[in-house]
């Protein structure tokens, strides 16, 4: 007898509908899972054979064929132990069900029953509602997870006796329902806060600009200069997520099995922090398994890179392509997945090897040579793609002492909120969001200069010894200054700030 | 012109130095006479070591003559003989001095010259004094001399520069590369505004450790008085004071902070013995002197810009009347919004009233 169960894989960051189908027959007993699975899934004939006669069940010496379709994507994990237990149980005629196309199953079994976590929940609870699928069955641990998607029934289950029962109509499962807006409200408070910070008010002013465009940034200033610090508070002051974008960095999250345990969503904007020996490919995601990177997990949120140029060449050579489209595309024989990368860039770099370079109390012990190669390490390109450049001073310890109080990132917030409201208003006609992703083309219509303010930006190039590549991003960074001013026109003042924010384009940088 | 040759020959004999290079020319008068003695010549002479003898006698370098002649007129370089006019009559009077002189730019007779010497790894200190001394010397015009190395030497000869002044960079290798290499816009700047460069190495002479100290006493040697702005603990230019002192010139020293290592080595020599320069009164006591380096004259400038701007601009100026200051600190002192001050700022330094420095500090100009 055949039966065919529901079942999800993950391809990206989505998921698909897996037939889970299983056909017993008379003959000499065997067992084969058909329909490329990996090691994980091959191996699960001998748990699901265990977990069924522990939970009390007669496992049948039968001719047992087991099907996962579509037969021709690559499967992985274990998520497919409990729909093969449960079609075993169908075919074999020990579950009496009529409905059981309305559910989707996953879990992992223990050989004793008992359903262990899977990763990548949401994204199948997402494919569940989708497919229109009212039921979803799947490990106990992973509910708050699959709770975040309304529409679908999400039925925890701790142990494979429970599911039997259920579907035997012996006991009921309790729906899971979390109430997502008290999630939402409550968790979006961020661990670190602008008031800490004492001092550095040109830095913090500079991130302000760089948070309402959504600008990239790089900060130079020699070690303990608390770039670190400034970067990590940097997601407090960014706009609070929306639901759309917090279900889409949990997907990822939950893909990469980075969710921590009993959390639904994520909130909060994701701040990462690789250290600078990482590999490409686990910056970009990939790898044989593909996997997503860091710049996916900073998804909506700040990848910060410290001690910049450090990192491998590669490594940032391949970082170019997500920071310009948002995404990262990776191909494979098989199938060629798509990780959403809409990061904010924040790097953080030393002036030089020794890191003293220009510091008014430290002596650089560096040659001209030295500090010309350290920073010649980061490529043109790269930081092409970075508008605001910010240099990061230590604090006195007078400063530090200080009890005036500084600004809070919750006002600051409130500032960029209204500046991102603007241009939203702005480029609702086009397909961009923000200043930073203005494009040449755009920039006639957005950025216009009047004769005054052109006059300024040539002295400053004559007079500043700007490079070239300066151009477009001081424009980009003087629109943005605009609008938290709230004004329609870049104005000269505008103008000459957003020229501040260019230090690494200044003759005295490239010694 | 052939005569050239005998001396470039004579001057490009590894073994032979200044010193010995000398005694022969006294001995045989002419280095012609020498291409053409016979060994028993040589011998008679007494004061020759085998290798020498050999090198004399052996035809490489008389070869290598020709290329270097070949060499000196591609790049525009000229000899200057011991016997000519243009000879530094400074330079003659010191224990060992060099027969001839490659000369690329100018070489004129200044009434007094002053070495400005110091680390190659300078402090923004260090840079600032030197290219100010420099400037002020060049004004009064006093030729500078110095090596055309990087840090210190590199200021003195733009300082020198820029004041429209006389400048000689004396280098330890060939005069056909510039070196440090970075320095060939300098080089070319000395000698297209009627400086000198010039070495006592044929051109082709990669730049050893062992020419610098033998350079170091062509620098010393050119010069009345030697300054010496910022030198660690072995800085190559406390080896020009010793020549200087040794060769009877006036050596100053820039006194520097007592805890930076870059100041250690001036900070010793202070303390051996050699005169402390604060101003340029120091050095051209006979001269009429009328600015100052320190304050005074300096303020009334400062004084006369501040009170010519209004408003903000006024505020930031009156901020930074005295020191250089970091951003957050005019935004404090101002009492300004950072927007208004990084606006204003930027503006300003357009106008040319002030100037950012490296870590967004700033200063009146």
């Amino acid at each position: 007898m055949i039966s065919k169960i529901k079942s999800c894989g993950l391809i990206g960051i989505d998921g698909y509908i897996v037939d889970v189908e299983v056909d017993t027959s008379n003959g000499i007993p065997a067992f084969e899972i058909v329909g490329l699975g990996d090691a994980a899934v091959k191996e699960s004939k001998e748990r699901v054979k265990s977990a069924i006669k522990n939970s009390g069940y007669e496992f049948f010496s039968k001719r047992l064929t087991v099907n996962l379709a579509p037969a021709n994507l690559k499967k992985e994990g274990s998520a497919f132990d409990l729909p093969i237990a449960v079609g075993i149980l169908l075919s074999m005629g020990q579950i009496l069900y009529e409905e059981i196309d309305d559910h989707m199953i996953v879990g992992e079994l223990s050989l004793d029953g008992t359903v262990k976590p899977v990763k990548g929940i949401l994204p199948m609870a997402i494919c569940a509602m989708q497919s229109g699928i009212r039921n979803f069955v799947l490990p106990a641990e992973n509910a708050d997870e699959a709770a975040v998607v309304k529409d679908v029934n999400i039925l925890p289950v701790k142990h494979l006796k429970d599911l039997i029962e259920y579907f035997n109509k012996e006991k009921p499962i309790k729906r899971h329902v979390i109430d997502i807006d008290k999630i939402f409200s409550k968790n979006t408070k961020q661990r670190f806060d602008f008031a800490d910070v004492k001092g550095q008010e040109n830095v913090k002013r500079a991130l302000e600009v760089a948070a309402s465009g959504a600008h990239n940034v790089i900060m130079l200033g020699s070690p303990g200069s608390g770039k670190t610090m400034l970067a990590k508070r940097l997601p407090s002051i960014l706009p609070a997520l929306t639901f759309k974008e917090a279900l889409e960095v949990t997907k990822i999250y939950s893909i990469a099995g980075l969710l921590p345990p009993k959390t639904s969503l994520i909130t909060t904007r994701p701040f990462r922090s690789p250290h600078h020996t990482i590999s490409d490919i686990s910056l970009i995601g990939g790898g044989r398994i593909p996997k997503p990177g860091e710049v996916s997990l900073a998804h909506y949120g700040v990848l910060f890179l410290d001690e910049l140029p450090e990192f491998s060449k590669e490594a940032l050579e391949v970082l170019r392509q997500p920071l310009e489209d948002g995404v990262v595309s990776i191909s494979r024989v098989n199938a060629s997945l798509v990780y959403p990368a809409d990061t904010m860039l924040v790097c953080a770099a030393n002036p030089c090897k020794c890191g003293n370079y220009m510091d008014p109390e430290k002596q650089c012990t560096c040659t001209p040579s030295q500090i010309q190669k350290y920073l010649g390490r980061l490529s043109g390109p790269l930081l092409d793609r970075i508008d605001i450049h910010i240099e990061v001073r230590s604090v006195k310890y007078k400063q530090l002492e200080a009890t005036e109080p500084t600004e809070s990132s919750e006002k600051i917030r409130e500032r960029v909120n209204r500046a991102r409201a603007i241009q939203l208003d702005r480029y609702k006609d086009t397909n961009i969001f923000t200043n930073s992703q203005l494009e040449p083309a755009m920039m006639n219509k957005y950025c216009k200069l009047d004769s005054k303010c052109r006059e300024l930006l040539r002295n400053a190039f004559e007079k500043l010894g700007l490079s070239a590549r300066a151009h477009n991003r001081i424009l980009k960074v003087a629109r943005t200054i605009a609008d938290m001013d709230e004004s329609e026109e870049i104005k000269e003042n505008h103008l000459a700030e957003a020229i501040q924010y260019r230090s690494l384009d200044r003759k005295f940088w490239n010694v | 012109m052939s005569d050239i040759k005998y001396w470039v020959w004579l001057s490009s004999i590894p073994s032979i130095g200044a010193k010995k290079a000398m005694e022969l020319l006294k001995h045989f008068g002419d280095p012609e006479n020498l291409w053409h003695a016979s060994k028993n010549d040589l011998i008679k002479f007494k004061n020759l070591k085998p290798v020498q003898i050999n090198q004399i006698l052996s035809s490489n370098y008389r070869d290598e003559a020709e290329k270097h002649l070949e060499n000196m007129h591609k790049h525009g370089i000229y000899l200057v003989r011991w016997k000519d006019s243009c000879y530094p009559e400074m330079l003659k009077n010191i224990y060992d001095p060099p027969i001839v002189l490659y000369v690329k730019g100018k070489l004129r007779n200044v009434f007094r010259m002053v070495a400005i010497v110091g680390s190659r790894r300078a402090t923004t200190y260090g840079k600032e004094i030197t290219e100010r001394i420099s400037y002020e010397l060049a004004r009064y015009g006093i030729g500078i001399t110095s090596g055309m190395a990087r840090g210190i030497d590199t200021c003195a000869h733009n300082g020198a520069l820029k004041a429209g002044g006389y400048t000689i960079a004396v280098l330890g290798c060939g005069l056909d590369k510039a070196y440090p290499e970075e320095n060939e816009i300098l080089m070319n700047e000395i000698i297209s505004k009627e400086g000198a460069v010039i070495s006592e190495y044929p051109p082709g002479t990669l730049p050893k450790q062992y020419n610098f100290p033998a350079r170091n006493r062509i620098i010393s040697g050119l010069s009345d008085s030697v300054i010496v702005v910022e030198a660690g603990e072995k800085s190559g230019s406390l080896i020009t004071a010793n020549l200087a002192a040794e060769q009877g010139r006036e050596v100053f020293a820039v006194p520097g902070n007592i805890n930076s290592k870059y100041s250690r080595g001036t900070n010793k020599l202070i303390k051996d013995g050699a005169c402390v320069f604060t101003d340029l009164s120091d050095i051209i006591d006979d001269i009429k002197y009328t600015a100052n380096l320190n304050d005074g004259d300096d303020n009334i400038l400062v004084n006369n810009i501040i009170n010519k701007l209004e408003g903000n601009e006024r505020i930031i100026a009156e901020c930074l009347k005295n020191e250089a200051l970091h951003i957050d600190a005019i935004a404090s002192g101002s009492g300004l919004d950072m927007n208004t001050v990084n606006t204003l700022l930027i503006i300003m330094e357009m106008k040319g009233i002030i100037k950012q420095l490296p870590g967004k500090m700033f200063k009146i100009k």
